[in-house]
């Protein structure tokens, strides 16, 4: 395609790599749909459409809307965009992955407090020694909230198991 | 019974005090979340369905649809006072509303966006209330050929008609329709996309991919930003009443923008906000004061005001009437209903039209609520305004994950948490719209079941699909949705379209 595009003056330009990786990623659900689909029977019935039909309809259109990309990457050329900060961003997107790798283990409370001061650290307040209490205590109170009064099953680590053991009273004791 | 009978056992359901609390608790939700920039109804009401797994069908809906209405009002505070709109449908009430706040009118900027909110909001649901059971009896005769093609209609317009690029729009679509095509096929129980993951089998979660699209796509967008906006918010100075000539300029534009709103957002042609681009417009071309636009003139907050108030009523008709969703938060909406078992169509007014008319009923209630919550209560959500953004991403961001974790506490549901909202974050970036995925993975299965039907019935004949006046008129606008703005775009008239582009709500 380089180059000779219908629309002849591109020559110079540079193709919008932005636009060419979303090409390339549509194309890619393109063949894992088109891929899946084969593997299914083929159980049209009356219809003559059956299960595997729909998706291969939706690959052609992802194959299509692909190569329409590719010849606007290069009719439209490059486009400056405004500089984004990662800082940021990976702040919020380790936040998340901290609360994944730890909701199962360390229960709600901790793992989304840990999220709640990434999320700040992300927008400026990077005090972690208040940020991460101040967090922890506010998804407690979430979870107190939601798992207590409306019965939101939401998972339990030691520090839920140490709050409903003094909710319920000190006989027994705390469980930890 | 007349409609009349129906609204009147309508509101008595709707006046029993559970319900009423219900009502409150979602225009006061609503109200906040509009006027919070960053969270959305669209996405509230997502927030909100695994909460509401267990209570009362009823209530639960009616909240929903209160979360709808509030998000309407309280949008236009933001807009106002801070020149962040709110929500996507508040852009253009930004124009005008914040020059009358800089002038010092922020107060009848306020009054006349929620007086002319709460006109609009019950003229319209009265209309709800009348059109409803006449389209529910042209549903009646709907055919699954029908159906698709209204469904290939919504398709269109909520992707290609507006917006930047039609490419863009479709891409987004398309992305929608190919993880809807996740989990068991409803028709044959095959097993579709799931890769042997057990938790694939039961598709892609809506509430996780609107949570994730919406609330963490625009954490991570908002936080990728350099230049910070002016943030600063405009306090109200002087009276919030308005004088008489405010009246006298505001009245006409509240009629016609409920006029412009309602059927903008009945038909499947897009959300609230084209409704308040084209309202603007209206103002713009019929004042007599044409000078003022662009300075603050009353009329350009008071027409989008009502107009979008209006088209959130609109949305309801094909939502209650036909099942179908035209913006992304009535397709979260239609995700409600499901999720008690409940189909929205012509049937349901039929099976329970106790819950159909104690939401219609309901609507009406609300309006007044919300009267009183934006005009004498407007200090306190002035107030919300002055969150610190670290603590109220942060706090967006729990209860975004808590919607989540409380539907499926899997990794795995967390996992694509992450994954779709860096996907939202990138699609925002380069321009892509959020709402056709919303809409393509609600609406992608069922246009597929109506498609397989109808192929059904004429064994395999394609040309049946064309074969009702219903289905082919449908498809023939659908194709010139499609394609008379990929002319007007060719001709380097794409920036009205684009001006229209309908962003979230």
């Amino acid at each position: 395609m380089s180059g000779t595009t219908p629309q002849g003056s591109a020559g110079t330009r540079r193709p919008d790599g932005a636009t060419l990786v979303v090409a390339l990623i549509l194309a890619a659900i393109a063949v894992v749909i088109w891929r899946d689909a084969a593997r299914l029977p083929q159980a049209g019935g009356y219809a003559g459409v059956g299960p595997a039909d729909v998706p291969r309809w939706i690959a052609g259109g992802l194959g299509g809307l692909s190569l329409w990309s590719v010849i606007e990457a290069f009719r439209s050329g490059k486009t400056d965009r405004e500089a984004q900060n990662v800082g940021p961003i990976l702040w919020i997107v380790g936040g998340l992955a901290a609360q994944l790798a730890l909701l199962t283990t360390a229960g709600f409370s901790i793992a989304t407090g840990l999220l709640f001061a990434a999320t700040a650290a992300a927008f400026g307040k990077r005090n972690l020694a208040l940020t991460v209490p101040v967090g922890i205590a506010f998804a407690l109170v979430v979870y107190l909230l939601f798992a207590g009064l409306l019965k939101l099953s939401l998972p339990a680590g030691p520090l839920e198991d140490l709050v409903w053991g003094l909710f319920r009273g000190h006989n027994g004791g705390t469980p930890a | 019974m007349t409609t009349f009978d129906f609204l009147l056992q309508g509101l008595s359901v709707a006046l029993d005090p559970m319900i009423l609390l219900y009502a409150l608790i979602g225009v006061t939700l609503g109200t906040a979340v509009g006027v919070l920039p960053g969270i959305g109804p669209a996405l509230t009401v997502a927030l909100l369905l695994p909460v509401t797994y267990g209570l009362d069908p009823a209530g639960s809906l009616i909240m929903f649809a209160g979360i709808y209405y509030g998000g309407m009002y309280g949008g236009s505070t933001t807009s106002i006072l801070l020149n962040t709109p709110g929500e996507s449908a508040s852009i253009v009430t930004a124009l005008e509303g914040n020059k009358m706040a800089r002038a010092g009118r922020g107060g009848p900027a306020l009054a006349t966006a929620a007086i002319g909110s709460f006109i609009a909001g019950l003229a319209a649901t009265v209309l709800l209330a009348f059109v409803a059971p006449t389209v529910v009896k042209l549903a009646l005769v709907f055919g699954p050929r029908d159906y698709f093609a209204l469904m290939v209609l919504a398709f269109v317009t909520v992707s290609s008609a507006f917006g930047e690029s039609a490419r863009k729009g479709l891409i987004s679509l398309f992305i929608g329709l190919a993880l809807a095509l996740v989990g068991i096929d409803q028709l044959t129980g095959q097993a579709r996309l799931s890769f042997g993951v057990p938790q694939l089998l039961d598709g892609i979660e809506v509430t996780t991919l609107a949570v994730a699209m919406f609330a963490v796509g625009e954490a991570l967008f908002v936080a990728g930003q350099r230049g910070t906006v002016d943030d600063e918010v405009i306090a109200v100075k002087g009276s919030v009443w308005m004088t008489a000539k405010d009246w006298a300029r505001s009245w006409k534009p509240w009629l016609r923008g409920t006029v412009i709103g309602f059927p903008i957002g009945a038909m499947p042609a897009g959300g609230a906000d084209i409704a308040t681009f084209l309202s603007y417009a209206a103002e713009k071309k019929m004042s007599k004061h044409p000078e003022e636009f662009g300075n603050g003139a009353i009329e350009g907050v008071a027409g989008p005001e009502a107009a979008n108030n209006a088209s959130a009523a609109g949305t309801l008709v094909p939502l209650l009437t036909l099942g179908l969703p035209t913006t992304a938060t009535a397709a979260i909406m239609l995700a409600g209903f499901q999720q008690f078992g409940l189909q929205p169509g012509p049937l349901l007014f039929a099976t329970n039209p106790q819950l159909v008319w104690g939401l219609i009923a309901s609507l009406l209630i609300a309006n007044f609520m919300l009267l009183v919550l934006n005009l004498p209560l407007i200090g306190l959500w002035v107030k919300l305004l002055t969150i610190p953004r670290p603590w109220l991403y942060a706090g967006i961001l729990v209860f975004a994950t808590l919607g989540t974790i409380g539907a499926n506490p899997s990794p795995v549901e967390l996992s694509m948490l992450l994954i779709f909202g860096v996907m939202g974050y990138a699609m925002r970036l380069y321009g892509y719209p959020i709402a056709p995925v919303v809409v393509g993975l609600i609406l992608g299965p069922m246009a597929e079941q109506q498609l397989r039907r109808a192929l059904s019935i004429s064994q395999g004949d394609l040309t049946t699909l064309v074969g009702s006046p219903v289905s082919a008129t449908l498809l023939a606008l659908s194709a010139l949705a499609l394609i008379v703005p990929l002319i007007l775009r060719a001709r380097g008239k794409g920036k009205v379209l684009s001006q229209l582009a309908s962003d979230e709500d």
